[in-house]
């Protein structure tokens, strides 16, 4: 069984709690409940060597340890499915379809961290994701999954849905305290880091949906198992893939990690639409890097793709053909990050306009040769931003410089997009 | 004035949440659900709700992407500008839908019934183009697609 995520049957609505069940569903919790300690569940964690899934892969077990012990009052786990990512939808596709594992890993996370109220931070828009996530707590609720002794143990856990407004920077993890806490989602300075400091000033975990979703089956089946699932010695478990862009069939699957990406176009996803041509992707999300076709063979795992020289991220993969003009690609994605920049500080607020402005100009044709220079000094400047959104913005464009020069010079140099050309006649 | 029992449900919502401003994008978006955008007055009476003063509801009214400061149609319409949408034709879609209402992105229909906003990402990346109108999120869309999907909602709405 390599499916953990999708394991249930891929219909066209969600699994409903009796199915969830029948399967195995909240078996993990009640064997958690009964068998194994707090320490025990965040050990198994640890050695599963699960790293989280919303982008930056910290190992998940770790970041759990962080949490002091002894601390007074009440700690918070937050489930981060504020997925607004350009090219990532696999949260949204796995609470449409089985919103009750994420319930049930969210219930195991608290059980291991000691946690008695969490939240589930939804990004607007998912309406249906929220709706699922309220009916499945409902459920939980009303067979004892939540709220007071759960499975007849000592162990309390409400569950709540916040549902968001709209705001990428909500999806950085103190930005996001901050929206729930409803303030202005700007980023915290760290330290203090959430773990000891978080919601209202209390110890607090953020973990993204697809991390918790993976809980259960590693209660159920053990660490050395979930790391069998991985296609690389070095990776553990499975990944949500979402493809989209021009390939034959865009779609979010579930692959052992580590599957190459040339297997996960060609195999997975039916290869290019009929008359495309590979040319590159977005391997991890829209703050990631391009890939070539000469990174076709790399495993999509967090340290070959970092080796690759881009990010895994969240997995979010947008491919495009030869009539893809690799400037207005970054452009677009420059534009993305410009307008949502929370403009709280000004490496960020100034800088991103400013490349966007220079994007702008080189796709018009009007750009300089000393453009490149100036290009290539934001890319390193814009890391004194006091958050990871303006880096993230510079990662597609650190990847035009290395891998598309010749594209950029050749719209200088003829004063205009060669791209659109060829792509139009 | 909002009628009784809206404000007994947002005193209840406020309430049953942790700080009284944790419950303050729920308040805004009831609010802007009852007078259609989050007008001054709702944004007053959001911060009696909230025990906040407007100034602290307008920094929030304004951070956020769904919460209209300004008056929108009966409608809007949400059309993806993102990567994935971009790469599969969602450019032609919105200057479709400004030629189909007649408007320009960021304009409201004459008659009040539609506002069109180019937005961030909607999650629907694997069938671009998408839109969102109302809560409906829908994609691939054809401009053919488009101008039937509006029609529909006309009708209905």
């Amino acid at each position: 069984m390599s499916q953990i995520l999708f394991r249930h049957d891929r219909l066209d609505r969600a699994v409903t709690f009796a199915e969830y069940r029948a399967q195995g569903g909240f078996r993990a919790l009640e064997t958690a409940l009964a068998d194994l300690s707090p320490d025990a569940v965040q050990q198994a964690v640890i050695d599963s060597g699960l790293r989280g899934r919303g982008g930056a892969g910290f190992p998940t077990g770790k970041k759990w340890s962080f949490v002091p012990r002894n601390l007074p009052g009440p700690r918070y786990l937050i489930c981060n499915c504020d997925e607004m990512e350009p090219g990532t939808y696999k949260d949204r596709v796995l609470l449409e379809h089985n919103p009750h594992l994420l319930v049930e890993g969210m219930a195991l996370a608290c059980y291991a961290l000691g946690v008695e109220h969490a939240f589930i931070f939804i990004r607007r828009g998912y309406e249906l994701a929220a709706l699922n996530l309220k009916s499945s707590i409902a459920e939980a609720h009303k067979a004892g999954f939540l709220g007071a002794n759960i499975c007849g143990s000592t162990f309390n856990l409400d569950l709540d849905v916040h549902q968001s407004a709209g705001r990428y920077i909500c999806g950085e993890e103190t930005a996001l305290m901050n929206a729930l806490e409803g303030i202005r989602a700007n980023p915290r300075s760290k330290p203090p880091f959430p773990a000891v400091k978080g919601l209202w000033g209390q110890p607090t975990v953020v973990n993204n949906v697809e991390t918790l979703a993976n809980i259960p089956a590693i209660v159920a089946h053990g660490p050395d198992w979930f790391k069998a699932l991985a296609a690389t010695p070095e990776g553990a478990g499975t990944k949500l893939f979402c493809v989209s862009g021009h390939v034959q069939r865009p779609l979010c699957l579930e692959l052992p990690i580590g599957t190459p990406l040339g297997e996960i176009i060609d195999s997975h996803c039916g290869g290019m639409r009929p008359g495309s041509t590979f040319k590159a992707c977005i391997p991890g999300g829209a703050s990631t890097p391009y890939f070539t076709r000469d990174h076709w063979t790399v495993p999509m795992d967090f340290d070959p793709v970092a080796k690759a020289g881009s990010r895994l991220g969240t997995g979010g993969i947008v491919v495009f053909d030869q009539t893809t003009c690799m400037v207005a690609a970054t452009l677009n994605l420059v534009r993305f990050f410009a307008r949502e920049s929370c403009g709280w500080c000004t490496p960020c607020r100034e800088g991103l306009p400013f490349v966007r402005h220079i994007l702008e100009r080189i796709e018009a044709g009007r750009g300089d040769m000393a453009d490149i220079e100036v290009l290539r000094e934001h890319v390193a400047k814009l890391n004194y931003a006091f958050c990871a959104l303006a880096p993230g913005a510079m990662g597609p464009v650190e990847g035009l410089l290395r891998l598309f020069e010749d594209e950029v010079r050749e719209h200088i140099t003829r004063g205009k997009c060669p791209v659109r050309l060829t792509a139009k006649g | 004035m909002i009628p009784t029992h809206l404000r007994q449900q947002l005193e209840q919502r406020v309430a049953q949440a942790i700080t009284p401003r944790e419950a303050a994008v729920d308040v805004m978006k009831e609010l802007q659900r009852h007078y259609g955008w989050l007008t001054d007055e709702a944004v007053a009476e959001a911060a009696a709700l909230l025990g906040l003063s407007p100034l602290q509801v307008e920094e929030l009214a304004t951070f956020y992407e769904m919460i209209y400061r300004r008056p929108v149609g009966r409608t809007v319409i949400h059309v993806c500008d993102s990567i994935s949408c971009w790469a599969m034709g969602g450019e032609t879609l919105l200057r479709h839908l400004e030629h189909l209402l007649g408007i320009e992105a960021g304009g409201t229909t004459a008659d009040d019934a539609f506002t069109l906003l180019p937005c961030s990402c909607l999650g629907n990346c694997g069938t671009g183009p998408s839109l969102m109108i109302g809560d409906r999120l829908f994609g691939p869309v054809s401009p053919e697609q488009a101008a039937a999907i509006v029609a529909d909602h006309r009708e209905a709405g």
